[in-house]
């Protein structure tokens, strides 16, 4: 038994001697333990508390309503209206396909739907939720809620959607919004507009006045769980709602010009108040139905209004661009005149034609007009006379004359998508076409041909400044903005243009706007046959025929006329005129594209929609704001 | 070898004795721990005692009854139950990695009838029992040979490997390491653990190689956790903040943000440290290790009162297993090792892992209870 012992005591040191060691060890380990408490809990504490915060404490933006948008007498044209419209959120597309398969089961999504809702699931960062489906009936809600314990992270959300209750009559004007896209953010750092449910201004006054209505978000401060659910509202800051917007448009005069453009196929016409420039009516023909772009537009609807020939996307009396033709001879003139070219009394000879070199001129008159001084030659629209004029002044400043009227360039009416046309010029050729400006150019601007083109809007924008007196008005949408909209009200009437004058001499605008009237007024005019039949409502006016296709001498004699040509090479119809004739208020410009003659197809529209204006007078009476609003 | 009475032997102990002997003070504070584990699986309920803190408190109960049988039960008894239960275990832990294969996935259970049993957590006694039974019949310069200690390495590694395959790395890692801290002191030579040091990072390319997808990524996350913050990084990104954000006293008991708001991951099991050190702050975690820091004394003390062999080696294995499992558990929900799925004994929600801590607790009390028993040298 001694060995045993004695060999257990050498174990038994040895044993304790490696103990103490290992104790040691262990020691030193947790003393590394509470070092690594004290660096977590004391030395960096506020950092983790930060981010224990930051976990558990989320901002969500509160979108705020959009601006409503009326017309000038309170009738609204844009609203809101509430949305029920499904949600779905995973973390990094986790679990998306499972998701979007049973949506679509649910829903009936779409291959395109489904492609796009994926995407937009994986690319969405801190399981932010994105929009399935917007615009839900009360069986889908309910179809939804009865499958959520099936579709984790999908919820039914209440939202505001556009509606526009006037549709296709205000489509050009009042635009639509829609998702926001990348080139929309470019300058604007609104947080807001990363919301998925957001909307933004796509076309029209919603795009132009989109910083205006958009109005600013709230923000609510939320605890939520680690899945993101909301568990508590901790605190919240209420948004401002965007701003009510009260447009210059008068709906009935509106809707007056777009009846009478119904027999036509497409067109255009403007009504601006010549004192302020308010636009009172715009109309493009055909439009489109806002409303499917306000609940999501399919592929096939957007393929055909692309494919339309007539364009119904297309607002024609911003962009679409035309001849003006005879509507341009009042600028010729007055460049003349001003030029001191020629005078009111100064008369020049028409035998039906011109020579320059070896080319033939013609009159529309065939035999022409004999000899007539500044106003008869815009009362009866002689070609010659103006081709002698604009040689005279040269396009040097007939380009000038036009240019201060309003031609070649984008009005401040601000609406997208506005063409500047063309008024051509020296510099212009040279740059565009490579060649230098020849005296037949010049013959062709006389009478608003060749390089010229203009917008309705533009010939309405021209008219207006002639008719006010020579003063550079800019055409104008918005009457009145405010966010309360009780503080919705349209301003005092006012008499005098506050734009700043052309400074032309009055007694030239006088001869001018003395021929205008003859072409309604006189007997050989070339628009009697529209002289208004009740005196206060007389107005002047000038027509226009834009050639789109130049019938030779040999289809000519061939028997070609105008209406037997194909729709879309037959002359475009204008006609612009003001009134009343004495103390001009409101000017119009009418294109009927194709319509072939002026004084024929464009002339009735603008008389009839120029008298309407004058009978219902927008620009004076504020009277039908005050019992809309008042409601 | 005959055991008769001699000169030295001490009287034989009453009934009333061994009570005596039993280490009241340790399993006070055994208690004291379970105790915290019911406070922080009550609070990781959300304040209620379902699922898991009232099922803790009662398992503790028959586990405590457990220990207290086992500690009543003569060294001799484990002594020669050793192999059987050594080689039980390792039946069990082959059994686990079939039905884990034939079931295509990780596989920790084996279910025998109405109880699931997790082999590994026997296997870890088990190991220590043989350990300890095999440096007990050998002589002093036997455990300073290189030919003797390969058969406890094979022993070791027998069970490493398979515990592995599971795979369970944190249980292999726990079995490697206890088993080593167990031959250091057995009397294994110095150059031979400075041999294996050399040979393991050797090795690592090769266990790298054969590690999981899923435990590389861990891995590498440890080492740097802003990799994927979503993804593996979470779990420790998310215990770090937790920890931190409770500062010196605490978020206060219920308050927990990151465990009630759900951003802490296995707050019942593997993270139990976390959810309780956010709400009583660094004192409760002080309190909570120095709880543990006396175990390991007590243990200690134990180990070193033993007249035999056979109760040193049992005694200390098995406070180097708890201080091993302590360690391992909250230096990892610390980011300060890799996220390996080892419990905090005594206060994570799991039943065999407690009912192993307090069997081995039982092993240690009984140390103490027959510290001067007699015990032959059988080999």
């Amino acid at each position: 038994m001694k060995h045993f012992r004695k060999g257990d005591g050498e174990r038994s040191g040895l044993f304790t001697r490696r103990a103490l060691v290992l104790g040691g060890a262990q020691a030193v380990l947790l003393t590394a333990l509470a070092g690594r408490l004290y660096q977590l809990q004391v030395v960096e504490t506020d950092r983790f508390a930060n981010l224990a915060d930051e976990n558990r404490i989320s901002m969500r933006l509160l979108p705020p309503s959009r601006g409503l948008i009326f017309d000038r007498g309170g009738i609204p044209l844009a609203v809101n209206r509430n949305n029920f419209r499904v949600m779905a959120a995973s973390e990094r597309g986790r679990g998306a396909d499972v998701l979007v398969e049973r949506l679509d089961q649910i829903l009936v999504l779409g291959d395109a739907d489904k492609v796009r809702l994926l995407r937009e699931l994986r690319r969405s960062r801190n399981a932010q939720p994105v929009v399935v489906r917007e615009n839900l009936g009360w069986e889908e809600v309910a179809r939804i809620e009865f499958n959520a314990p099936d579709l984790p992270g999908v919820f039914i959300d209440l939202g505001q959607s556009r509606d526009y209750p006037e549709g296709e009559l205000m489509s050009h004007i009042v635009g639509y919004t829609g998702r926001v896209a990348d080139e929309d953010l470019a300058g604007r750092d609104d947080p807001v507009l990363q919301l998925a449910t957001m909307r933004f201004g796509k076309k029209g006054v919603e795009r132009s006045f989109e910083d205006d209505l958009r109005g600013r978000a709230g923000a609510v401060q939320v605890e939520v769980n680690a899945v993101g659910r909301v568990v508590r509202e901790l605190d919240r800051t209420e948004g401002q709602p965007g701003a009510n917007a009260l447009l210059t448009i008068d709906l009935d005069i509106q809707r007056f010009a777009a009846e009478k453009m119904k027999e036509h196929q497409s067109g255009s016409v403007v009504v601006l108040d010549v004192i302020t420039g308010d636009v009172i009516a715009m109309v493009s023909t055909p439009g489109f139905d806002p409303s499917t772009f306000a609940r999501g537009i399919t592929q096939a609807e957007w393929r055909d209004l692309l494919d339309d020939p007539q364009r119904p996307l297309h607002n024609k009396a911003i962009a679409g661009v035309y001849p003006p033709g005879s509507t341009y001879k009042m600028v010729t003139a007055l460049a003349a005149l001003e030029a001191k070219v020629i005078d009111p009394w100064t008369r020049l000879p028409c035998p039906g034609y011109l020579e320059l070199g070896k080319i033939k001129f013609h009159c529309w008159l065939k035999g022409g007009h004999g000899s007539t001084n500044v106003s008869e030659a815009i009362a009866m629209s002689c070609d010659c006379f103006f081709y002698e004029a604009a040689r005279r002044a040269g396009i040097d400043r007939v380009s000038d004359m036009a240019q201060r009227l309003g031609f070649g360039k984008v009005s401040e009416l601000g609406l997208p998508g506005e063409s500047a046309a063309n008024q051509p010029t020296r510099a212009w050729k040279q740059e565009k076409i490579g060649k230098a400006w020849q005296h037949g150019d010049t013959f062709n601007l006389g009478i608003g041909q060749g390089y010229m083109t203009a917008t309705p809007l533009q010939l309405a924008i021209m008219t207006a400044r002639l008719a006010n007196g020579g003063y550079e008005v800019q055409p104008n949408l918005l009457l009145a903005k405010a966010t309360p909209r009780e503080e919705l009200a349209p301003p005092a009437p006012r008499t005098k243009p506050t734009a700043p004058s052309l400074r032309l001499n009055p007694q030239h605008l006088a001869i001018i706007r003395q021929g205008m009237s003859d072409v309604v007024n006189t007997g050989h005019g070339t628009a009697n046959a529209l002289r208004a039949k009740q005196p206060e409502f007389t107005f002047a006016g000038k027509t226009g025929t834009a050639q789109v296709k130049r019938i030779t001498e040999r289809e000519r004699e061939m028997g070609i006329t105008q209406a037997s040509l194909p729709w879309h090479l037959r002359h475009h119809a204008l006609f612009v005129c003001y009134g009343p004739v004495d103390n001009p208020r409101y000017a119009c410009a009418v294109i009927v594209e194709h319509g072939q003659a002026g004084g024929a197809t464009a002339g009735p529209i603008g008389r009839d929609v120029l008298i309407e204006t004058m009978k219902r007078d927008p620009s004076r009476r504020t009277d039908r704001f005050k019992k809309m609003a008042s409601r | 070898m005959g055991s008769g009475p001699s000169l030295d032997a001490p009287a034989p102990v009453g009934f009333a004795e061994k009570i005596w002997r039993i280490n009241w003070g340790l399993v006070l504070v055994l208690t004291a721990i379970a105790g915290i584990g019911v406070l922080a699986l009550y609070s990781a309920a959300g304040g209620r005692f379902e699922p898991w803190a009232a099922r803790h408190a009662v398992r503790y109960g028959s586990a405590l009854v457990l220990m207290l049988v086992v500690a009543l039960v003569h060294p001799k008894v484990w002594l020669a139950l050793a192999w059987p239960i050594y080689i039980v275990s390792v039946l069990m832990l082959v059994a686990v990695d079939v039905i884990g294969k034939i079931g295509m996935g990780a596989q920790r259970w084996l279910v025998l009838g109405p109880i699931q049993i997790q082999p590994s957590e026997i296997a870890k006694v088990a190991v220590i029992l043989m350990i300890a039974r095999y440096y007990h019949g050998l002589r002093r310069e036997q455990a300073g040979q290189f030919l003797y200690t390969l058969p406890p390495l094979a022993m070791i590694l027998v069970v490493v490997g398979l515990v592995m395959v599971q795979p369970d790395l944190g249980t292999a890692m726990m079995v490697l390491m206890g088993g080593g801290a167990l031959l250091f002191v057995a009397g294994v030579r110095i150059w031979m653990f400075l041999a294996a040091g050399i040979g393991a990072v050797a090795c690592l390319p090769i266990a790298w190689s054969l590690m999981h997808e899923y435990q590389k990524k861990r891995v590498l996350t440890f080492l740097d956790p802003d990799r994927d913050p979503l993804g593996a990084g979470y779990h420790i990104t998310q215990s770090k903040i937790a920890i931190g954000s409770g500062g010196m006293f605490g978020k206060g008991f219920l308050k927990g943000t990151q465990s009630s708001l759900n951003f802490l991951p296995e707050k019942q099991t593997d993270f139990i440290f976390t959810t309780f050190v956010e709400e009583w702050g660094m004192a409760g975690a002080l309190v909570l290790l120095g709880l543990f820091a006396l175990v390991v004394v007590w243990g200690f003390s134990i180990a070193l009162r033993s007249q035999h062999h056979f109760g040193r080696l049992l005694a200390l294995g098995v406070t180097a297993m708890l201080f091993l499992y302590m360690f391992i558990n909250t230096a990892m929900v610390m980011g300060m090792l890799p996220v390996v799925g080892v419990p905090l004994p005594l206060v994570s929600n799991g039943g065999t892992a407690l009912l192993s801590v307090m069997f081995a607790c039982g092993l240690l009390i009984g140390v103490n209870v027959y510290r001067d028993a007699q015990l032959p040298r059988t080999r």
